[in-house]
């Protein structure tokens, strides 16, 4: 058993991605949309460019949110945000109007900006075209004509910021219908217009499908969307350990204009042109080697093995003895039940986010959620597997003079060892499932294509993470499966 | 010899034995017997060093349980639950050998043990590697006597061990398990409900009712002086078939 568990330790530990013990390096991060990943490109470029070291990317992070906290913790060096996110979303200052301005608040929290970037990326909303022509739509304040039946689709972040959809609502007098607004993710807001599921979508201003989907953006005739000009955000640190480094990101000031910015979201997200191509094109620069598909997904796959691998052992190192503390004891038992049920109630995405705080970005956070996820599985099925166990047997072995040690590895354990292994067989499956959202902390993993696809809206690309996926979850039931010939007792495998 | 001595056992505030007296000679069998709800399955428990007692004592030979520790005990009393009690995951031949492995038996020690006592009970030796659900009831029941009698116990404690088996076999193993009781020359007590199994391998019964004992002597003492008119209901109440005459 010992050298089992030595052989599965050196295993795990030539798996773990190389980064984990690698040097420090400059890590660029991204939100998850298409803008971000391409600026997040340009950023690490230009940084490899100017000579200081070796750039890790992090990039399609997810929301504001986790970017920004991944920066404040340190887990990233800098990443491109926009002026009216950082004052609305961030400084949770409305009233910060100038560069200026948000600049001395960022520095308070030992963060410095760059110039703007060049192009200005506000929310704005738009209709299909040819909606906009029948019903005479120009401006946002022509929606009051026609609210009633209007069906919109909004991103979670517009619905949910000050300065998205609530604001805008109360300025323009708009009554929409709750229940005619859907949340939804950004890029696929797009398919919902195009496929006429709704009428009404918010977008970027620089948003390269807004040709393609033959939308029309109403003007925002009140002047209510703050300005939302790209600058990039780094920690002070960074800065000052990489002077040129940072030299070269300011040096980019005022040259992505809005223009420029359009086309090379448009040859992301429509042309399907990779992200270090279109950045490199725009540096002038030969573009950067791409990873071959195959060493791709090999490193793709250590590093959602290593995710669910750490997961699988920590839920039956914890979770089998948590178990057995819940059958022995009944009021602690009900608490660990309860709250290993809670956990699971904990949307995945929302227990990244409390874990960002506590554990930065990367690989940590996810190991974590990913650990408590598989919990419940386990326990409960530890629980289950020995309270079904006819209590004949447990006074039988204790009037055979049996101490409660030998009960519990000869009796107790092997008997409920179907059910036990059930519990890890769901807790594996499950975590392999939950391991493509670790992307989202800049875990990689499987969902690394998976996000960026959903993002650009790139079929084949989200395939690349999802198929490997399925992959790995049929193989990991097909290994549960000769385990259980290997762990299950005989005399309780022939029964079943 | 087992003895059991003032034996007082309340349960919840109820009292469930009062006062029960028992003795068993070396070598003697002897069947506890009453109606479910009598207390047997209690005193059964207290025998086999499960629960404790309020008053009194359990001896063998001459020896309280309370001297010893819960593994020496179990080493003196060997047990043979309902229906066998075997453990379902592990081999008949597993199931006779667990504690003398837990014990740290030698193999060799433990291989000539189990061919003695397969040799006694008249097992196929083929029947030993297979797991309890290929095994029949009476197999079953044979192999779970040897699990009983491989620590060489003092007593074996048997609880009802014909109740699953059909009328066919109980029959054929009844008789063997006479044969089995004398050849092994242990001290038994057989809990049962049913008479005729009392009967049938027991030299004495006791009879229980509400946690006392109503009367303890052989069937025919039980049949032609009864100490009390429940002995005589509880008797009569046993031969349920109506005799030839007695059927139209």
């Amino acid at each position: 058993m010992r050298r089992i568990l030595a052989a599965l330790l050196i295993t795990a530990a030539g798996l773990a991605p190389a980064h984990l013990w690698a040097a420090q390096s400059i890590v660029v991060g991204s939100k998850a949309f298409t803008e971000g990943y391409v600026l997040g490109e340009i950023a690490a470029q230009t940084i490899e460019a100017s000579g200081q070291g070796p750039v890790t990317r992090k990039l399609g992070m997810g929301s504001t949110g986790i970017v920004f906290e991944a920066l404040k913790s340190g887990a990233i060096d800098v990443y491109s945000d926009y002026t009216g996110t950082l004052a609305e979303a961030i400084l949770k200052r409305p009233d910060l109007k100038s560069i200026d301005d948000i600049r001395q608040a960022l520095l308070k929290m030992d963060l410095v900006m760059s110039e703007p970037l060049g192009f200005d990326d506000t929310y704005a909303l738009a209709v299909k075209e040819s909606f906009a022509e029948t019903r005479e739509l120009r401006s946002i304040s022509d929606l009051s004509r026609v609210e009633s039946g209007l069906r919109a689709a909004f991103s979670y972040e517009f619905m949910d910021r000050k300065d998205g959809f609530a604001g805008m609502a109360q300025s323009y007098h708009l009554h929409l219908a709750p229940q005619n607004i859907k949340r939804m993710e950004h890029s696929l807001s797009f398919q919902a217009i195009d496929d006429g599921a709704v009428d009404l979508i918010d977008l970027y201003s620089t948003d390269a499908k807004i040709e393609k989907s033959k939308l029309r953006v109403l003007k925002d005739d009140r002047g209510y969307f703050p300005v939302y000009q790209a600058v990039w955000v780094a920690r002070r640190q960074f800065t000052e350990q990489y002077p040129r480094a940072w030299a070269a990101l300011t040096g980019m000031q005022g040259s992505i204009n809005e223009r420029t910015m359009i086309d090379m979201n448009a040859q992301a997200d429509i042309e399907h042109v990779g992200f270090a191509k279109i950045a490199a094109q725009f540096l002038g620069a030969e573009a950067p080697r791409s990873q071959s598909l195959k060493s791709n997904i090999l490193q793709r796959t250590r590093e959602h093995l290593w995710l669910v691998g750490i997961a699988l052992l920590f839920s039956v190192l914890v979770g089998i003895p948590l178990g057995l503390v819940a059958v022995r004891f009944h009021a602690a038992g009900q608490g660990i039940l309860i709250a290993s049920a809670l956990i699971q109630t904990v949307p995945s995405l929302a227990l990244l986010c409390f874990l960002i705080p506590l554990f930065g970005v990367g690989m940590k956070p996810a190991l974590a959620a990913l650990c408590m996820y598989s919990l419940l599985p386990v326990v409960l099925n530890t629980f289950t597997g020995i309270r079904s166990i006819d209590p004949k047997h447990l006074e039988n072995a204790r009037a055979f003079g049996m101490t409660n040690r030998q009960v519990l590895l000869r009796v107790i354990l092997p008997l409920a060892s179907p059910t036990i292994l059930a519990g890890i067989k769901t807790a594996t499956i499950v975590s392999i499932g939950t391991a493509t959202l670790a992307a989202l902390v800049g875990a990689g993993g499987y969902g690394a294509p998976i996000v960026s696809g959903l993002s650009l809206n790139d079929v084949p690309t989200i395939l690349t993470g999802a198929i490997p996926a399925a992959l790995m979850a049929l193989i990991a039931y097909g290994l549960f499966e000769l385990l259980g010939l290997a762990v299950i007792p005989a005399g309780l495998r022939k029964q079943t | 010899m087992l003895a059991l001595q003032n034996i007082h056992k309340t349960f919840e505030g109820r009292l469930v034995l009062t006062d029960v007296n028992l003795t068993i000679p070396k070598g003697a069998t002897h069947a506890l017997i009453g109606s479910s709800g009598s207390g047997k399955t209690t005193l059964l428990r207290i025998t086999l060093g499960l629960i404790p007692l309020d008053k009194g004592y359990v001896k063998i030979n001459d020896q309280a349980l309370s001297s010893f520790s819960p593994i020496e005990w179990a080493d003196r009393i060997g047990y043979v639950p309902q229906e066998g009690g075997l453990f379902p995951h592990i081999s008949a031949f597993q199931n006779v050998s667990l504690m003398a492995t837990l014990r740290g038996w030698k193999r060799a020690k433990i291989g000539a043990r189990v061919e003695e006592l397969r040799k006694l009970v008249d097992l196929d030796a083929a029947l030993l590697g297979r797991f309890p659900f290929e095994l029949s009831g009476g197999q079953q029941q044979r192999v779970a006597i040897m699990r009983a009698a491989m620590m060489d116990p003092e007593v074996l404690l048997l609880d009802e061990p014909m109740a699953a088996l059909d009328p066919l076999i109980r029959r054929s193993l009844q008789q063997e398990l006479k044969s089995i009781f004398q050849r092994l020359g242990k001290t038994v007590l057989l809990v049962t409900h049913d008479l005729g199994e009392a009967v049938y391998l027991a030299e004495q019964i006791t009879l229980l009712h509400e946690g006392k004992v109503v009367q303890s002597g052989t069937y025919g003492e039980l049949l032609r002086q009864p100490n009390d008119p429940f002995v005589t209901a509880f008797i009569n109440a046993q031969r349920t078939l109506p005799d030839a005459a007695e059927v139209a």
